[in-house]
């Protein structure tokens, strides 16, 4: 894993800019990767981010006001159900009270004909009774010995008299009551519901009827209310009326507040007492102590969008993955193509400085040998002259000593005129471009520079160049900087005591010369060897290393046509092997010498 | 043989000269193109001996000057200066052989002379 990541790694990541002035990289590349990856993502996530959320929270409040609304609709039928429900067993009784006169209400059998017909038309009737302005029941009908029985001290009675004294209601609503649901002597729920008349004799009465509240019950539950819904009735007092399936059982205290009268449906959303989030919907039934309660949980109500959205998060999330990965491998892609381009131009500008250099170092020791060859020459024939005037006149032939310190200048002027030759030599040979090369004598030229170094370090060098190797078209300029950039690299790696061997042969095909430029110096570590010829690598840290000048071979090498290869052994030695065709491609040198003029 | 010795810089070319007489080689000198020029026409040579950059006008062209007065005549490049166009120039005018950079040991350019010499009766 992380030998993978190190070989994916991009390069420029590790890129540190130890140069200055030109040499310096046009950009910071990790905070060009990280700026340009950041702004990608902002520019692309961030309208991504702002769509999703405004479309969750568009579509979640459309969501909840539609429940609103469907819980009002509901509320609203529920309770138009109930009241006509109730208003029609009110009517019912009214019209018995209002169609019989008392005398027909007290009669035993008339009351029982009444009350089957109730049952048979309206059911669910438990019991009928007369009371009259007494409060005393004075006919009975049903299941009960409660003929005779007093009402007067009961608050429903009472609430009915009351009404009546106030003054004479000929409304159906102000003489009817519907009582709270009870238990009554029975111990099952049940409700009441009364109707008192003033007949024309000025008596009134009151026809009382017992209702079970089984069918009412029903009908809530009919309006069942898919997903957890819950529909009841509480009275003013909180006390639940019809069986709830969440919120207690009958004549339980209601757990939440009882809601603030309105004459309209209200719909509010909320919590319950157990911290459910609900939608509560109530309606105030007139005429009657009920307030109907709808209640919906609103998580399950919402369990069908969230699972919509829950793929939309899904889908969200990996588009955001996709584009990140995307982001990620084009913005890593294109930093690393400008890496790489910024370095080369970087290895390039420093070719051609480097060529512009050689090239100064070369019109400087030209200049120079010029000065001093012509003294030099004069030195010579004067001091030849001298040798001829005792060779050829006998005078001071016997004269030995003289003869010899002649022959010291001579020879002194001889020294020098080797060394200015090699300084034309290498002059010209910095200039030239393609011409016949004897690769024996580029490495000879080369090693006396070096030699001397060589011997101060107590270092073997040895060379076996055949001599029959064929003369080929090379560019020598180019040739000599190789070879002394390999031997400088090869003297820099050794310690006191090395050896350095430089041997030629043909390559197998014969069509170029292979040389090993070998050393015993401390090697290189397998990790580096691949990175060797990059430009700016060095492992000479803070001991000048520009890092450049195994690169800058690499680069004379393929200029020249030819290919190097490196073996290396830590603390055996390095190799460098190269190949340099007979064909010499002159396109290619041709291209570099005019960037150096 | 008969060799004429053409270098700015007199001290040279006459110790050069005294000595080339020493071994039987005649040669006259002169430090510039008209006195070069001026003993061509007066007198016959085999060869001449031309410092590449003389004042007022290159060895090259007296080379040429020369020429059109005495064909046949042979040339040696002499420079202290071995820059690449001196070079280039003096081995299309003469082969790369007869181009001789100062200093010059008196046998390398006796040897030369003679060689280029041989086809016209060896030492003169």
């Amino acid at each position: 894993m992380q030998d993978g990541w190190k070989r994916y790694k991009p390069r420029f990541l590790e890129h540190s800019d130890q140069a200055s002035g030109m040499y310096k990289s046009l950009f910071n590349f990790r905070r060009l990767w990280k700026q340009s990856i950041v702004t990608t993502l902002a520019v692309v996530l961030l309208p991504l981010f702002t769509l999703a959320v405004v479309d969750y929270s568009i579509s979640r409040k459309a969501l909840e006001s539609e429940l609103l609304l469907r819980t009002t609709r509901l509320v609203s039928n529920l309770r138009r159900t109930l009241t006509s429900y109730l208003d029609e067993r009110v009517f019912a009784l009214n019209f018995l009270i209002l169609d019989n006169s008392f005398e027909q209400l007290a009669d035993e059998n008339r009351l029982k004909q009444l009350f089957e017909n109730l049952k048979s038309g309206l059911g669910e009737w438990y019991d009928l009774g007369l009371i009259d302005h007494t409060g005393t029941q004075v006919n009975y009908t049903g299941p009960y010995k409660i003929r005779g029985m007093n009402y007067s001290g009961q608050d429903w009675y009472k609430k009915l008299h009351y009404k009546e004294q106030e003054t004479y209601h000929d409304s159906i609503a102000m003489r009817s009551d519907v009582s709270d649901v009870f238990l009554g002597f029975r111990m099952t729920p049940h409700l009441v519901i009364s109707v008192l008349h003033n007949d024309p004799q000025g008596r009134h009465y009151i026809l009382r009827a017992s209702l079970d509240i089984e069918q009412l019950s029903a009908i809530l539950s009919h309006f069942e209310l898919s997903n957890n819904g819950d529909a009841f009735l509480i009275n003013h007092e909180g006390i639940i009326q019809t069986p709830s399936r969440y919120y207690g059982t009958i004549m339980k205290q209601f757990p939440l507040p009882v809601p603030p009268f309105s004459p309209r449906t209200e719909v509010s959303e909320g919590e319950d007492h157990l911290g459910r989030e609900i939608v509560t919907g109530y309606a105030y039934i007139t005429g009657t102590p009920f307030i109907l309660i709808v209640i919906k949980q609103k998580d399950t109500l919402m369990e069908t969008w969230e699972a919509a959205g829950g793929k939309l998060l899904v889908f969200l999330v990996g588009s955001v993955v996709a584009i990140v990965a995307v982001v990620f491998g084009i913005c890593t892609y294109l930093v690393n193509s400008i890496h790489q381009a910024d370095q080369k131009r970087l290895a390039s500008l420093h070719q051609v400085e480097y060529a512009n250099k050689m090239a100064s170092i070369g019109r400087l020791s030209a200049g120079v040998a010029h000065e001093i060859n012509n003294p030099l020459a004069i030195i010579n024939e004067k001091a030849g002259l001298i040798r001829d005037l005792f060779t050829f006149r006998k005078e001071y032939a016997g004269d030995q000593r003289l003869l010899g310190l002649v022959d010291s200048i001579i020879n002194s002027v001889e020294r020098c005129a080797t060394i200015t030759r090699q300084l034309l030599n290498f002059a010209r040979n910095i200039q030239v471009s393609v011409q016949k090369v004897n690769l024996r004598q580029v490495v000879n030229d080369v090693l006396e520079f070096q030699i001397k170094e060589a011997g101060y370090r107590n270092i073997a060098v040895e060379v076996d160049i055949p001599a029959e190797l064929p003369e080929f078209f090379s560019d020598r300029g180019k040739l000599q900087q190789v070879f002394i950039n390999l031997v400088n690299n090869a003297f820099a790696a050794m310690k006191e005591g090395g050896r350095l061997e430089i041997r030629s042969r043909l390559n197998d095909d014969g069509t170029g010369i292979v040389t090993t430029v070998r050393d015993s110096g401390c090697g290189i570590p397998p990790e580096n060897i691949e990175r060797i010829f990059e430009p700016f690598f060095t492992t000479k840290s803070g001991s000048g290393g520009t890092g450049l000048g195994l690169s800058i071979t690499y680069g004379l090498v393929t200029e020249i046509g030819g290919s190097i290869a490196i073996e290396s052994t830590v603390g055996a030695g390095t190799t460098f092997i190269i190949t340099l065709p007979f064909e010499y491609h002159a396109d290619k040198g041709e291209a570099h010498a005019g960037t150096v003029g | 043989m008969r060799v004429l010795l053409v270098d700015d810089e007199e001290e040279l070319v006459a110790t050069l000269a005294e000595r080339l007489d020493m071994r039987g080689i005649e040669a006259a000198w002169a430090t510039d193109y008209r006195t070069a020029l001026a003993m061509v026409e007066e007198k016959e040579f085999d060869i001449a001996l031309l410092d590449v950059r003389l004042p007022e006008m290159n060895g090259l062209d007296l080379k040429r000057l020369i020429e059109a007065r005495r064909p046949g005549m042979k040339f040696i490049f002499l420079t202290g200066h071995g820059s690449e166009e001196d070079f280039e120039a003096c081995s299309a005018e003469s082969g790369r052989e007869y181009y001789l950079i100062k200093p010059v040991q008196i046998e390398v350019l006796v040897a030369k002379l003679n060689e280029i010499c041989q086809g016209q009766g060896g030492r003169g």
